[in-house]
């Protein structure tokens, strides 16, 4: 009982920085929102929490197949920042997937069962070839991966319209083509009838797990733990920081492929010609940063942050602009960032309140 | 010939904006503190900046926009008293006034007439305008002013949270980079109905009088170019002077290089990076105005990545003004030809698709990155949090 006890307060306090930024978050949120409108606010902020909960079965399984390349994208950030680097060209290596795999899905015809895993992984492996070059480039020639890394978004955001235009073009929709039914993910309609749940969430649960293994359990993530905590020290212990930091990065890039592949290999769901960089990797890196750039944690955030997005789709009747969610989640990284000085700066008040309140109580019973 | 000017002349509009985000960046950076909330400054400052423009716009003014000229007249005399009493208080060398029995340091004493004089100046000059439809480039003047403004107070939650709270600095710029955007959707589709703001004038100088009848100088230098322009260059002299050769600007280098043997000598070093941040977002806010006045005819909730495209410059420049400037030509350069290829007689005949071009100042910076990056000379502090408990 006392070790489930511990448990639990040990949990508690992981959690504690987590738990007062949301709290913030949504504390701004409303504020805004009462500022803008104060009749609706608080039915809105009630909408935004439950989520993708407003609309049963159909709405849990939209959030659900929402979250997959969310909650991947976020793994492939919080991968990076464990060693100790920024990956903020998710939504590149994204793209890359995404393009590759709904190609095989167009172009390839294989059979059913074995079509959408071949995409998915080829898929996954141009994700990791993506995301290779900025950590050869900071390997090397030590370029710093943020800009590298942004470069490469816009690179791909540009060779993504070039290459669906002459490869897999629907010139009536000036969209990309539609993938062959085969490619499809396998749905889970028997569970959530009328949503586009897919196996993907099952799939980046798994990938979750992996990951959190690979980097507390195993060699390869004790070294790139190390290199993430001193380049220098790690490198004294006679770890190869170069090899270390392109691992980190191919791996990184890989997860965000997977997250693209799993987004579009679904009928019906084609990229545009339109430039544009996938929202979904800098989401990766809230999702990252909320999670605490812990595996797990990016599981959980993902899924609270795809919940809220469902919520924004929802709370539009109220007349709010989906935007809001961005400007709570924006509250909420700011607050996780400080929140070693804010504890801190709360505990402090909060001594001096207990103090306070004791004070009265013994000049009341004096 | 032609072909060429008009080539420099569209060379200056991207290179006028990376130049100033990226001197306010260098501040930043000098001090030990990196930005990578520029492109959110950016676009925090444009937002702001280009509603007031479309406020200014309008005349006969209403009560809103006078408020607003009120608020900036008076916040830039503040600042002009502070410049001028640092400047005169180099003309005197007394230290102390006795007032009403009262000690005063002269530097206060100083500030505070010209605080009194700029004030006057500021009533003066607010009645003048409010009663006047502005000169469209004075329009262009005061559209930066306030989103260096916002730019700066936008910037203070990220210097507040990176210097004072020990925060990481990516992740409260990433945090600021996410709020700006969605801020100025949010607010914009509440009080205007849509998300874009359009204005009507065009801020183009077609000829600068006297000056554009030089030969060859007139034609590259003072024909069909924006006011911004030469603030911009105004702006890398005084920042060069500034980092170079004042007592402020040594203190910000030793900040940034060993900001414990800063602090042993003396310097508040939180208020030094405090500042430079601050300045910084002054920058970037002004950036963000000049690239929507410049290439656009209506804000539209995006600087194009520039505010990372300019922390690319900054790096290329190797953190040096001299260098930044350099830098900021060759990537207005290679936007430029992304987006005039057509008009260049020999790239167009190569017949590459348009795509290709698009990517090419990308790809540029990732080659000349690789090459440069090898030998470059951050600050040594760069990024590291300040601790005066640490060793």
């Amino acid at each position: 009982m006392t070790k489930m006890k511990k448990m639990m307060k040990k949990f508690f306090i992981t959690l504690k920085p987590s738990l007062i930024a949301i709290g913030f978050g949504l504390l701004i949120g409303l504020i805004v929102m009462l500022i803008f409108n104060p009749g609706d606010a608080f039915p809105a902020l009630f909408t935004l929490l439950i989520g993708g909960f407003n609309g049963g079965l159909i709405g849990i399984g939209n959030m659900l197949y929402q979250a997959a390349p969310i909650i991947l994208t976020g793994l492939a950030v919080a991968f990076a920042f464990k060693t100790g680097l920024f990956n903020i060209g998710a939504s590149g290596q994204m793209m890359i997937g995404a393009y590759v795999a709904i190609y095989i899905g167009v172009k390839w015809e294989l059979p059913g069962g074995i079509h959408w895993i071949v995409a998915m992984l080829i898929g996954t492996l141009a994700g990791g070839l993506w995301g290779l070059i900025p950590g050869l480039l900071k390997a090397i020639s030590n370029v710093n991966e943020v800009i590298s890394s942004i470069m490469m978004n816009y690179i791909a955001g540009h060779l993504l319209i070039f290459l669906i235009r002459t490869t897999i073009f629907n010139g009536s929709y000036s969209r990309s083509m539609n993938i062959l039914p085969t490619a499809q993910l396998p749905m889970l309609t028997s569970i959530f009838p009328g949503s586009s749940a897919n196996i993907g969430i099952l799939i980046a649960i798994a990938v979750a797990i992996i990951i959190h293994i690979v980097i507390h359990k195993t060699t390869l993530g004790f070294q790139l733990r190390a290199s993430g905590f001193s380049m220098d020290g790690s490198k004294y212990a006679g770890m190869n920081t170069k090899a270390n930091i392109i691992t980190a990065m191919s791996i990184s890039g890989l997860l965000a492929g997977l997250a693209g592949a799993l987004a579009y290999l679904v009928v019906g769901k084609t990229i545009g010609t339109a430039f544009e960089i996938f929202p979904q990797g800098f989401d990766g890196i809230s999702v990252a940063l909320l999670g605490l750039g812990e595996p797990m944690g990016a599981l959980f955030a993902g899924l609270f942050l795809s919940n809220l997005r469902m919520g924004g789709f929802y709370m539009q009747t109220y007349g709010f602009v989906p935007q809001i969610i961005d400007m709570i989640i924006s509250v909420i990284i700011y607050v996780t960032a400080i929140s070693i000085a804010l504890q801190a700066a709360l505990k402090v008040y909060g001594d001096r309140l207990r103090a306070w309140f004791k004070n009265r109580k013994l000049k009341e019973e004096v | 010939m032609d072909i060429l000017y008009q080539l420099v002349q569209n060379t200056y509009v991207s290179m006028t904006v990376l130049l100033i985000v990226a001197l306010g960046g260098l501040l930043a950076e000098r001090s030990g503190v990196t930005n990578i909330a520029l492109e959110g400054i950016m676009i925090m400052g444009a937002f702001i900046g280009v509603w007031s423009i479309q406020g200014l716009e309008v005349y006969p003014y209403s009560g809103l926009t006078k408020f607003v000229i009120f608020v900036v007249s008076v916040s830039f005399s503040v600042v002009m008293s502070w410049g001028l009493s640092l400047f005169i208080k180099r003309l005197f060398k007394k230290d102390t006034y006795t007032l009403f029995k009262k000690n005063f340091s002269q530097k206060k004493v100083i500030f505070a007439i010209c605080a009194l004089a700029a004030f006057m100046l500021a009533i003066l000059f607010f009645v003048w305008l409010v009663n006047t439809q502005i000169h469209v480039q004075f329009i262009l003047v005061m559209g930066m002013m306030i989103g260096g403004l916002v730019g700066g107070l936008y910037a203070m939650i990220h210097a507040h949270a990176s210097i004072y709270m020990k925060a990481n600095q990516i992740i409260s710029a990433t945090a600021l980079n996410l709020f700006a955007p969605a801020f100025a959707i949010f607010t914009a589709r509440f009080l205007q109905g849509g998300q874009q703001i359009p204005f009507s004038s065009s801020f183009l100088i077609q000829e600068v009088p006297v000056l554009s009848q030089i030969p060859i100088i007139g034609q590259l230098f003072f024909t069909r170019v924006y006011l911004s322009f030469f603030i911009g260059l105004a702006l890398l002299l005084i920042i060069s002077i500034i980092i170079f050769k004042t007592k402020f600007g040594i203190r910000l280098r030793a900040c940034g290089e060993n900001p414990h043997a800063a602090d042993s000598l003396g310097i508040n070093i939180y208020k030094l990076r405090f500042v430079a941040v601050t300045l910084s977002g002054v920058f970037a806010g002004m950036g963000g105005v000049i690239f929507v006045v410049t290439t656009s005819t209506e804000f539209n909730v995006t600087v194009a990545g520039f505010g990372f495209l300019a922390i690319a410059v900054l790096i290329f420049g190797n953190w040096r003004p001299s260098r930044i400037i350099l830098a900021a030509i060759f990537f207005g350069f290679m936007r430029t030809i992304a987006s005039s290829y057509s008009i260049i007689p020999f790239l167009n005949d190569f017949g590459l698709p348009r795509e290709f071009y698009n990517m090419i100042p990308y790809i540029a910076t990732l080659v000349i990155l690789a090459f440069f990056s090898k030998n470059s000379r951050a600050p040594k502090a760069l990024g590291q949090i300040y601790d005066q408990g640490k060793r």
